[in-house]
């Protein structure tokens, strides 16, 4: 008796899990044009690398003006200050 | 400037200017793709973040033990240029890292290294800047003391685990992607030369400046 109710209940259980197998998939609702879709998790690489070059050759002009006019600045004072002590 | 030094910023303002084509030739790397390019900016920055910092601890050495006060401009001079090189380094890195590994940051050995060091010369630029009378000798100190740094910062990747590629990657690069590697080496280090031979030159005029001042006042 015990044995029928539990082969009972093994079949229906195989019957739920089943379920979805059978199952067919819904149609879409609408249709969706790509550009409007949700893109996945992508990351473009030419924006990151363009980024990182364009700091690297920014700074670097940056600065090599900053040490050549500092220079400029300072060689004049000093020319000044020996031209004072002639 | 001396014409050698023209002569050294006109080759390596060439070599910049070129390297784009040469980088753009080289193939892209087969799990990264277009990003691992970043490369050929990233490891020079980085091999002349940790050049520079050696010169500058070297220099005070020389300075702090050997009592030799132009050594000090060295110092001055290469500490300014550790912190720009790191600071190519530590934004190109992220970069790179962003779509490499998908963070920005990983506390790792190597990158902890790398932004303490980076921290460190910050700390020395502004020490030489604000720190008034005898902030020469405590930023010496402070080179030597980040100079060794520079050391932990080489093995971190050979000798902890971590997600950086190691010092291996460099010899075992194929011919293709070896060569614009090695014209952006030689270009950083032209570079890393006449920005250090300019930098040295400021200083050295600097200190002519304040002698002449004081002995206006005297």
């Amino acid at each position: 008796m015990a044995t029928g109710r539990l082969k009972a209940a093994s079949i229906c259980l195989c019957m739920l899990l089943s379920g979805p197998a059978f199952a067919q998939p819904q149609p879409p609702k609408d249709f969706v044009a790509v550009d409007e879709s949700q893109p996945g998790e992508q990351i473009p690489a030419l924006p990151l690398m363009a980024g990182a070059y364009g700091f690297i050759w920014v700074v670097l002009l940056g600065y090599v003006w900053s040490v050549g006019r500092r220079l400029q600045k300072v060689e004049g004072e000093l020319a000044e200050l020996e031209a004072r002590r002639k | 400037m001396s014409r050698s030094t023209w002569y050294l910023l006109a080759l390596a303002a060439g070599m910049f200017a070129v390297a784009p084509w040469i980088i753009n030739a080289a193939p892209n790397e087969a799990t990264m793709g277009l990003v691992y390019k970043i490369y050929f900016f990233h490891m020079p920055s980085a091999w002349m973040f940790l050049v520079s910092a050696i010169v500058a601890g070297v220099a005070s050495i020389r300075f702090l033990f050997f009592r030799k006060p132009t050594a000090d401009h060295w110092a001055v001079a290469a500490a300014e240029l550790t912190v720009l090189f790191g600071a190519f380094t530590l934004v190109s890195g992220p970069l790179w890292a962003r779509k490499a590994w998908g963070v920005w940051w990983q506390w790792d050995p190597r990158l902890t290294s790398s932004l303490v060091l980076f921290l460190m010369f910050i700390a020395y630029n502004l020490l030489r800047r604000y720190g008034g009378p005898g902030s020469d000798k405590l930023g010496a100190g402070m080179a030597i003391f980040a100079m060794f740094n520079v050391v932990f910062v080489w093995v971190s990747v050979n000798y902890w685990r971590t997600i950086h590629p190691p010092t291996s990657v460099v010899p075992s690069l194929p011919v293709a992607m070896g060569i614009p590697l090695w014209f952006c080496v030689t270009a950083f280090t032209l570079l890393f030369i006449v920005l250090l031979r300019m930098r040295a030159r400021l200083e050295h005029q600097r200190a002519r400046v304040e002698a002449l001042y004081l002995a206006e006042e005297s």
